[in-house]
């Protein structure tokens, strides 16, 4: 039975030392995010990005990119891509997600400039931001 | 050292003693005596001769969870109640670490409850992250499993045989960037909870989440956890029971033992070995290995304390 396992441990103890290594979620976020792909590209998550709607993905307890500028009036929408549930919860709570099942989403609008810290209530643990210009 | 050091099954060391235990499946009693564990492979037969008082764990049974890791976690929730129901020695009572359910469901707390009734034992709950996820935020878990002894978020305390049992709740009004919270007013009450009790008399706390700090890069702790433990440091025998983590991860402290339970429903990944905390997919027919249940006896009037691990493989 050890034997079973230790093959796919050893697989997922490759990929953790590839996800930690660093622009690999700026190169994640390029692969899958049509709207942001320029800043993920240049390596600078701060570029703000065109109005419209931008997509953070929930990959491995993880939002990618962890943090998103974009510029006022866009859409941001979160889809949970992974076997458990997350939410979205702003830090001062101004904007709250109901509990996102595996492909569900939630979607909010910032029309406000200024630094937004969110986290999931869930796995706490999990925080990400957005940076309205 | 103590009654069970003599029976003829290897004793290994505390390592090789949780390699078994996560990778083997193979039940493991666990003694104490002066601070010291002590561990030696077990069989049915010398487990069944813990004598006295003795109570079940289970934790983490997610029902409503279908994904490819357990496609039906209320079929192994009930090979775990089958497990219950063929101990030789009939247990005083049960507790439940949490995530009972996976979503808060209304179907799944009355699909779990159907199970779980088939213990036919007096059962203790405390919610996990996963209960308190409905609209209301954990009404529909207090509406279930709130009696009028619970306090707050569902908190409670409960004597049995000598024993105290406290029954905590991490997982409410967890904070931005975070572990587990149990929070001011819990923390209030616990020290009321506790003044006035004899040094001498055994405390069991449980909870969902770790108390103690096991991976904090995955969330497995409690941010005020070592509050909690400060409060109960002065006590002569202290047991903290907690699941989350879906493995057993055990130590001792001084005078307090720490344990995780086993899910009833899918196997997480160890510490750091994988991307994510996320369910760790196994081969079908290996997964009751990596499930299972725990029981706790107590030595009335001694200081030994066992902790057996059971999976719900090979029933
Ligand atoms: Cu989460």
């Amino acid at each position: 039975m050890r034997n079973d396992v230790k093959p796919a441990l050893r697989k997922a103890a490759g990929r953790v030392g590839q996800w930690r290594r660093p622009g690999m979620q700026a190169a994640l976020a390029g692969a899958v995010l049509a709207v942001i792909t320029l800043a993920a590209r240049a390596g600078d998550a701060k570029a703000p990005a065109d109005a419209g709607v931008a997509e953070v993905h929930i990959d491995n307890f993880a939002f990618t990119p962890a943090e998103l500028s974009i510029a006022k009036g866009t859409t941001v929408k979160w889809i949970n891509r992974d076997d458990i549930p997350h939410t979205v919860v702003e830090k001062g709570i101004t904007f709250k997600s109901k509990t996102m099942d595996t492909d569900e989403t939630f979607t909010h609008t910032f029309d406000t400039a200024g630094e937004l810290t969110y986290f999931c209530s869930l796995h706490p643990h999990m925080t990400g931001k957005i940076i309205v210009k | 050292m103590t009654k069970n050091n003599d029976n003829d099954g290897p004793v290994v060391d505390r390592r090789q003693a949780l390699e078994c235990m996560i990778w083997a499946g193979t039940g493991v009693l666990w003694t104490m005596s002066g601070g010291v564990p002590v561990s030696s492979l077990i069989t049915d037969a010398n487990a069944a001769e813990t004598k006295g008082f003795s109570f079940l764990q289970m934790s983490d049974s997610h029902v409503g969870f279908s994904k490819p890791a357990n496609p039906d976690a209320l079929a192994t929730l009930n090979d775990a109640v089958e497990k219950v129901k063929s101990l030789s020695t009939k247990p005083a009572f049960m507790i439940h670490t949490g995530d009972i359910t996976h979503l808060s469901k209304d179907k799944e707390f009355d699909d779990a409850a159907q199970v779980l009734k088939g213990t036919g034992l007096q059962s203790f709950y405390v919610p996990g992250e996963h209960d308190v996820i409905d609209e209301g935020v954990g009404k529909a878990y207090l509406g279930r499993y709130g009696t009028k002894d619970t306090k707050g978020a569902g908190w409670y305390s409960f004597d049995q045989n000598g024993v105290h049992f406290i029954g905590l709740v991490n997982v409410m009004n967890l904070k931005a960037g975070g572990l587990g919270y149990l929070g001011d007013e819990q923390l209030t009450w616990l020290a009321t909870d506790l003044a006035g009790k004899a040094a001498s008399t055994p405390i069991v706390v449980f909870a969902h989440v770790p108390l103690w700090t096991v991976y904090p890069e995955w969330g497995w702790g409690t941010d005020d956890g070592a509050k909690a433990l400060t409060l109960l440091k002065p006590f002569g025998s202290v047991t903290v029971l907690n699941g989350h983590i879906h493995q057993i991860v055990q130590k001792v402290e001084g005078n307090m033992t720490f344990h995780t339970a086993r899910s009833t429903a899918f196997p997480q990944p160890e510490p750091g070995k994988a991307p994510s905390p996320g369910p760790m997919k196994v081969p079908a027919e290996d997964l009751r290995k990596f499930l299972g249940l725990t029981s706790v006896s107590f030595v009335q009037g001694d200081q030994p304390l066992a902790i057996i691990d059971q999976t719900l493989a090979a029933l």
